[in-house]
């Protein structure tokens, strides 16, 4: 009996002992809105393996991740240890769904802060729930410009937008001009849906702030039979640098013709879509040499923090992590800076501490300049790193701190 | 020179217009019927192309001879299965019954090759002959003068064999053949299996020249039933016409206008045309 009430005793001092750190410490819940099933379901469930990674390099100690915020300490470190709590649901790209799942994981599951979703068309939708309830939302990657500056308070985006994909070419001509290439003047080509236009509009916006002429803007519909009509326009024009808007099979249609029109301008840019759709390489490595993509996210060398962060997300699933969930994974990161900033549960903390969020370039895993959110919430610093095909395979060429190829200009097409 | 370049693009870009139209217009020659899955036929050829090329590692004449064999077969055997039945009941089942097959093709594809674009690795067909400056891509080239050899070979074989005679008899009265000893069934799989046949190769060349999908039909179906209704139902060398006329409208309002109102221009021409020549061009009114 004695002994009973002493194993008693001892179970009951185990059970109090275990209990003082987690009560001291709450979880904040963030509910996560991305398409599981459904078209885009492929995207969603790796940027749903990339929350997941990053919640346990926030929730356990990770000290071998350098100067990532929250990797070292397990748990938050203002809150006691608290960890992150993730509340996945699935809105099948689906814009009312993806609507009536933020109001529950509000009102039913009490979430801290929401974060997604994948599909601008629903993050548009999401983030007006969010804002009606004063409940702060990360949108994660969506690009379309209307989701901010809607005049809402409570909506934050880490990822780059068109607009930032357009000055980050110009910086990377101006970085060009100082070097000695010639960039007198660019063309654009885009098919022209949504996607296309915006993306062009941006890049002529830019051009012409950078004073940098624009010779022609071809916009074209796409899935064409036939796209000779522009390349032999380009040929006519002899602009330096040719960016293309476009999807796969045009992208791919497009290589082709300039070989077969014999046109190969000092520079092709492809804004990413149709350049990293997986057919692309396959199909042009061999006249497309040279041509230069976006992405910003980069695996890195051996032993970085973003090699080491691929690694965990590889183990996890098999794969790298590819660009759209790296970008989820970085406003997840921010969001979780921005609550333990906060200490604090509160959606208005939250929501004051993201608004006060400056993160630096070597704090991050992505290209970006930063992290700080301007008053309509999107991110000012971010941007985007530039990569090249070569061989058959794309190479980060620039900026030259991150670079792990030598940029080849002009680019070499079919010429070996 | 860059004018003519246009004019060489257009006419070449026609071929390729003419090549995936004429077993179209053959099918609806013979037998007054619309054809939707014909895109798929040569989607389908164009698969064949690659699996040939990739697996055993065929030249042209392998896989052009490929393609033409499977999707004769493919044509004879939708005939025989499906197409003879459906004869029987009213207009609209049969109009519907090849966009079901259309679909079936297409999703079909989508779930064994998967929604990837593919292309053709090199062949000796590709490369560029620059002739006194103007640029000729030799898949398309060789598209253009397969595609004048088989309107005439088809042509040929319709006016001038006893065979094309049976298959235009069969067209123009169906018991009157049989009272002449023809057997319609036997000659409307044989048109089939030339239209599906024709389609393969089609498939074939334009495998040289463009990376596709599963879902190529779509992109030059629509442009395929204009072909043919402009040169006439059921005409094969107004096909070659049609089509020709239709890449070289498009290459030049595409240079003149830019490539958003090269559709418009094309088809606001279509549309004038039929008003004043319902019958298409080279059709018997």
């Amino acid at each position: 009996m004695k002994r009973f009430c002493l194993l008693i005793g001892a179970a009951a001092a185990a059970a109090l002992f275990t209990m003082v750190p987690t009560h001291a410490a709450d979880s904040v819940k963030i509910g996560i809105l991305w398409p599981l099933t459904g078209n885009a379901a492929a995207a969603g469930q790796a940027s749903k393996a990339a929350a997941e990674v990053a919640a346990d390099i926030v929730n356990n100690a990770h000290p071998e991740l350098g100067d990532l915020p929250l990797a070292e300490s397990a748990g938050l470190p203002n809150m006691g240890g608290a960890k992150l709590e993730l509340v996945f649901v699935d809105h099948q790209g689906n814009p009312s769904l993806a609507q009536q799942l933020a109001t529950r994981l509000i009102t039913q599951d009490n979430v801290n802060v929401l974060m997604g979703a994948y599909q601008s068309s629903c993050s548009f939708t999401a983030t007006a729930v969010a804002e009606r309830y004063g409940i702060p939302f990360m949108v994660g990657e969506s690009a379309a410009g209307n989701i901010t500056g809607r005049g809402f308070k409570w909506v934050f985006r880490g990822t780059p937008i068109a607009s930032d994909y357009a000055r980050t070419y110009m910086r990377f001509f101006a970085d060009m001009k100082r070097q000695g290439r010639k960039i007198d003047t660019i063309a654009v080509v885009n098919e022209n849906t949504d996607y296309g236009t915006s993306v062009a509009d941006a890049i002529v916006d830019e051009a012409k702030k950078a004073d940098i002429p624009v010779a022609a803007r071809i916009p074209y519909i796409a899935n064409s039979s036939d796209v000779s009509a522009q390349v032999l326009q380009l040929k006519e024009k002899k602009p330096d640098v040719v960016i293309f808007i476009s999807y796969t099979a045009d992208s791919i249609l497009y290589m082709k013709t300039m070989k077969n029109l014999d046109y190969e301008p000092p520079m092709v840019i492809g804004d990413d879509t149709g350049f990293s759709d997986p057919s692309f390489i396959p199909a042009v490595a061999d006249v497309a040499q040279g041509a230069m993509n976006r992405s910003a996210w980069a695996i890195g060398k051996p032993g970085s923090t973003t090699y080491k962060i691929n690694e965990m997300y590889k183990a996890k699933t098999g794969r790298d992590l590819d660009d759209t969930s790296a970008r989820n994974m970085q406003s997840f990161f921010a969001l979780a800076d921005a609550i333990n900033r906060s200490g604090s549960t509160d959606p208005e903390r939250i929501r004051e501490a993201l608004t006060k969020t400056d993160l630096k370039p070597d704090q991050l895993i992505m290209g970006y300049q930063g992290v700080k959110f301007d008053n309509t919430g999107q991110n000012i610093l971010a941007a985007t790193y530039l990569i090249q095909l070569q061989d058959k395979k794309y190479e980060l060429i620039w900026p030259d701190n991150a670079a792990t190829a030598k940029l080849q200009w002009p680019m070499a097409g079919w010429k070996k | 020179m860059l004018l003519v370049q246009v004019i060489v693009g257009g006419l070449l870009l026609g071929a390729i217009y003419a090549l995936f139209s004429s077993g179209l217009t053959l099918i609806w020659g013979m037998m007054n019927f619309i054809n939707f899955a014909h895109g798929e036929f040569v989607m389908l050829g164009m698969y064949v192309t690659l699996l040939v090329v990739v697996w055993l590692g065929g030249g042209p004449a392998t896989f052009g001879f490929a393609a033409a064999f499977t999707l004769f077969v493919l044509g004879v055997v939708v005939y025989l299965s499906l197409i003879r039945y459906v004869l029987r009941g009213p207009m609209l089942a049969q109009i519907l019954s090849t966009f079901g097959l259309a679909l079936l093709l297409r999703y079909t594809a989508f779930w064994v090759f998967s929604a990837n674009f593919v292309s053709l690795p090199q062949t000796s067909l590709s490369g560029t002959i620059n002739i006194g400056g103007v640029l000729m891509p030799v898949p398309q080239l060789v598209a253009g003068l397969i595609a004048i050899v088989l309107t005439v070979g088809l042509h040929l074989m319709l006016t001038r064999t006893a065979v094309g005679s049976q298959l235009l008899a069969v067209a123009e009265d169906r018991s009157a053949a049989m009272l002449m000893g023809i057997r319609p069934d036997r000659m409307q799989a044989l048109a089939w299996g030339l239209s599906a046949g024709a389609a393969g190769i089609a498939g074939a060349l334009m495998a040289i020249a463009y990376p596709w999908s599963p879902s190529v039909g779509e992109t030059f179906g629509l442009t395929a039933f204009v072909v043919v209704a402009l040169g006439g139902f059921g005409s094969v060398p107004g096909a070659l016409f049609a089509g020709l006329i239709i890449g070289l409208i498009q290459a030049l309002s595409a240079f003149w206008f830019g490539p958003i109102y090269k559709d418009i221009v094309v088809y606001a021409l279509f549309v004038a045309l039929l008003w004043l020549r319902p019958q298409g061009l080279m059709g018997k009114a």
